[in-house]
């Protein structure tokens, strides 16, 4: 305001004024000692602050809210262990894309490099995982750091950004000034794609025989649903959806044929291998999608649509590079194809789901004496239906549950794709349902993941964040056990958790504030998921105990190729039973 | 494996090199040199970097994620006929008073200069192409090389466009209510 005197803040002020002008209305975090200035000012303000038991926790609460609301999450941590116990949540938002930023206190500035208590040059630690980072020494810096980390994070591709500052320059007093611009001389994310990029497209999508859309996690990330379902209604071509985007188009849809990639379905697997044509949305032709590369879709000539101009020919060359943002780029296709003459693919689309048909699964209930764990993940999606938001850990139980839940809808599905992190289930959760207080969050982890941050229940006790969490206990860390069962002769080391003994996770629930329930039989089952259902005013863990030697088919062994996916040991797929 | 070299515009900030230099162990990718220095506007550093690629494609990849940084104004590849290219190279070299002057004529020949002079050595300032100061070393060698330190490369594009030129250097607006 002209004429007006500038505001004087310490930079601790100015960084909750700033995270309130960015318009954050939750952050989760832990305070310590450089970081104690940042919560006094925080104590006052309308920002909520989520005091979590492990920053890790933090982080992927953090990513959890981000997943389902599309805007930036939020976590704190002091300088030193409270930083480094971030660095994983930051690698997985780096992996997955998750639009986070992450606030850390710093020792003094006068300290840095001393190796002065609680210090860790988080900045640098962080480089390879953050999209980018700032550390700040000085007050009059942060509110530039700040709006500048949130345009970053959530702009172009999405992604953490670490704001590292020092104790003093939370101390210390400045004028508070509002940046008009931001400084980013060298960021200019391409949002509008090129138009010969896009009419070259839709001509190879007019001489396709085999066309697939393989549809990425970027579809979700853009929020380019609504676009690809037009872009499938126009064109009629089959979809296969990656294991972050599944939900991005309807599972239930006839040509959907569902998640391709290492425990990908044959229908999935096969599209790809056979196709002519790969429409390449937001995805990056990951080594678990990919099997090996240089069998990988052998024929398929390539469009890549990518808003990250770095992914595009990384793994696999692209005919049709597209840079920009796919709510764009799909919306322009779209009209150019609706005024096209496009071929009838219906030969091919009969073929896939002729496979699709073939090779679908419905788990049974017992598998000697015990539950399947495939029938209790899919009695859960059955039971609490396509609106709730599901969140898993990593491992056997991840894989049943893309598979298996209820993928109908874009923006309820979390799990750590990229990185693989065992423990983000029950935080991510947290962060979910802080994210969407409305909507009923289920929490499906395995008994390892689970005992690795099962701790962000008291969290959520003490705040009212009602999470069910589905333990799916095999008594081992199953996904681990399955390849020493196939690839290491059935020598089990060091994969037994004897979760059979300890811990009793109904009463580790309940120590902990939550409810604790356990279903051991098929009639048990849906007894106790709809009573997890009944519970809204805690938290709720329910213990599934499962057969420990099932195991998630199908699978593409790591390193070997697609064409060699097994439908169960030994046993691959008939593929000329259809005729193409 | 081809050898190219890029000529990296970024913002003069702390952390930058250590952002590039980590970028290209990371990834796996080969640096023969590196130079780095302040330009005509204080903002701005410019590295020239040689780097070795077995394919364009691998080039390609490293331009790309260069340009994810966001510090990363901009890059050219300066190919070697369209560019001006340098490096500098101090040698100490053994001499005595019977080799002195003709190390000083092979100096003179390469357009060397003699910048420390013993009893029993002499330093050697050079600048020049790669080529050429290979060269140079050769001759110099069988006299008897103590020591020697080489810059990085730095190159220039020949013509009147400079490298901020071509950069779009601008301000970004903020999103309005970014989180939201």
């Amino acid at each position: 305001m002209p004429g007006e005197s500038p505001t004087i803040l310490t930079g601790a002020q100015a960084l909750v004024e700033s995270l309130e002008r960015v318009g954050v209305d939750v952050v989760f975090g832990i305070p310590g000692g450089a970081i104690l200035p940042a919560y006094d000012p925080l104590y006052d303000s309308k920002v909520r602050h989520i005091l979590v038991r492990h920053e890790q926790g933090a982080g992927h609460a953090a990513e959890g809210y981000a997943m389902v609301t599309g805007r930036v999450g939020v976590c704190i941590a002091t300088s030193g262990p409270g930083a480094t116990n971030l660095v994983t949540a930051i690698a997985d938002a780096y992996m997955d894309s998750v639009p986070i930023v992450a606030i850390t206190g710093q020792v003094v500035s006068a300290a840095i490099g001393t190796d002065a208590f609680q210090e860790a040059d988080i900045r640098g630690i962080t480089f390879p995982i953050t999209k980018h980072s700032f550390l700040v020494t000085d007050a009059a810096e942060i509110p530039h750091a700040i709006a500048a980390a949130f345009h970053l994070a959530a702009t172009g591709r999405p992604g953490p950004v670490l704001v590292d500052i020092a104790k003093d320059a939370l101390q210390s007093t400045t004028e508070f000034h509002w940046p008009e611009e931001l400084d980013l001389p060298g960021y200019h994310p391409v949002a509008k794609p090129h138009s010969k990029q896009l009419r070259e497209a839709a001509r190879l999508i007019g001489e396709a025989k085999r066309p697939v859309l393989y549809v990425g996690g970027g579809v979700v990330k853009a929020q380019a649903y609504d676009a690809l379902a037009e872009l499938v209604r126009i064109t009629r071509i089959p979809v296969v959806t990656t294991l972050m985007a599944r939900g991005a188009f309807p599972d239930s849809h006839e040509l959907n044929l569902g998640m391709p990639g290492m425990h990908g379905t044959v229908a999935a697997v096969g599209a790809l291998q056979r196709s002519d044509l790969l429409i390449t949305l937001g995805a990056r032709f990951d080594d678990r999608v990919t099997g090996r590369l240089d069998s990988f879709a052998p024929e398929a000539k390539v469009i890549h649509a990518d808003i990250d101009p770095a992914e595009i020919s990384k793994n696999r060359v692209a005919d049709v590079p597209i840079v920009g943002h796919l709510a764009e780029v799909i919306a322009e296709l779209n009209s150019l194809l609706r005024a096209a003459d496009l071929p009838d693919y219906g030969e091919w689309v009969r073929y896939l789901t002729g496979l699709k048909a073939k090779y679908s699964f419905d788990p049974q209930p017992l598998q000697d004496d015990l539950l399947s764990p495939e029938y209790v993940i899919k009695r859960i999606g059955e039971i609490a239906g396509p609106d709730a938001i599901y969140v898993t850990g990593v491992g056997q139980h991840q894989m049943w549950s893309a598979h298996l839940l209820p993928h109908e809808r874009p923006g309820r599905w979390l799990n750590s794709g990229g990185a693989g992190t065992m423990g983000y289930c029950v935080p991510a959760a947290m962060g979910a349902q802080v994210g969407r207080p409305g909507a009923v969050v289920w929490g499906i982890d395995g008994d390892g993941c689970f005992q690795m941050t099962n701790q962000e229940l008291v969290t959520c006790a003490l705040n009212d964040i009602p999470i069910k969490i589905a333990v799916i206990n095999n008594r081992s860390l199953g996904m681990v056990r399955q390849w020493q069962t196939l690839f290491y002769g059935e020598r089990y080391s060091n994969t037994n958790l004897k979760t059979h003994l300890v811990p009793d996770f109904p009463k580790l629930a309940e120590a902990m504030g939550a409810v604790g329930l356990r279903a051991e039989t098929p009639e048990d089952v849906d007894r106790v998921i709809n009573e997890a259902m009944a519970i809204n005013d805690r938290p709720v863990v329910v213990e599934f105990v499962v057969h420990k030697d099932a195991m998630v088919w199908p699978m593409v062994a790591a390193g070997t190729s697609n064409d060699d996916i097994k439908i169960a040991r030994d046993l691959a797929p008939d593929w000329e039973g259809e005729i193409l | 494996m081809n050898t190219h070299t890029l000529s990296v515009l970024v913002e003069n900030k702390p952390g930058v090199l250590a952002r590039i230099a980590g970028l290209f162990a990371r990834r796996g990718y080969n640096i023969e040199s590196l130079a780095v220095g302040p330009t005509e506007n204080e903002d701005f550093s410019r590295i020239t970097v040689q780097v070795s690629v077995d394919s364009q494609l691998v080039l390609e990849q490293i331009v790309k994620q260069l340009n994810k940084l966001i510090e990363v104004l901009k890059i050219v590849e300066l190919e070697d006929a369209q560019a001006v290219r340098r490096e500098l190279v101090l040698i100490k070299v053994k001499a005595d008073p019977a080799t002195r002057s003709q190390i000083i004529e092979i100096v003179q020949l390469f357009r060397g200069k003699t910048v420390d002079v013993h009893n029993d050595s002499m330093t050697i300032e050079a600048t020049g192409s790669p080529d050429k100061l290979e060269a140079l070393l050769e001759m110099l060698k069988p006299y008897g090389v103590r020591e020697l330190v080489q810059s990085g490369l730095v190159a220039l594009a020949r013509g009147s466009r400079s490298l901020s030129d071509r950069a779009k250097i601008e301000k970004t607006r903020p999103a309005a209510r970014l989180a939201n």
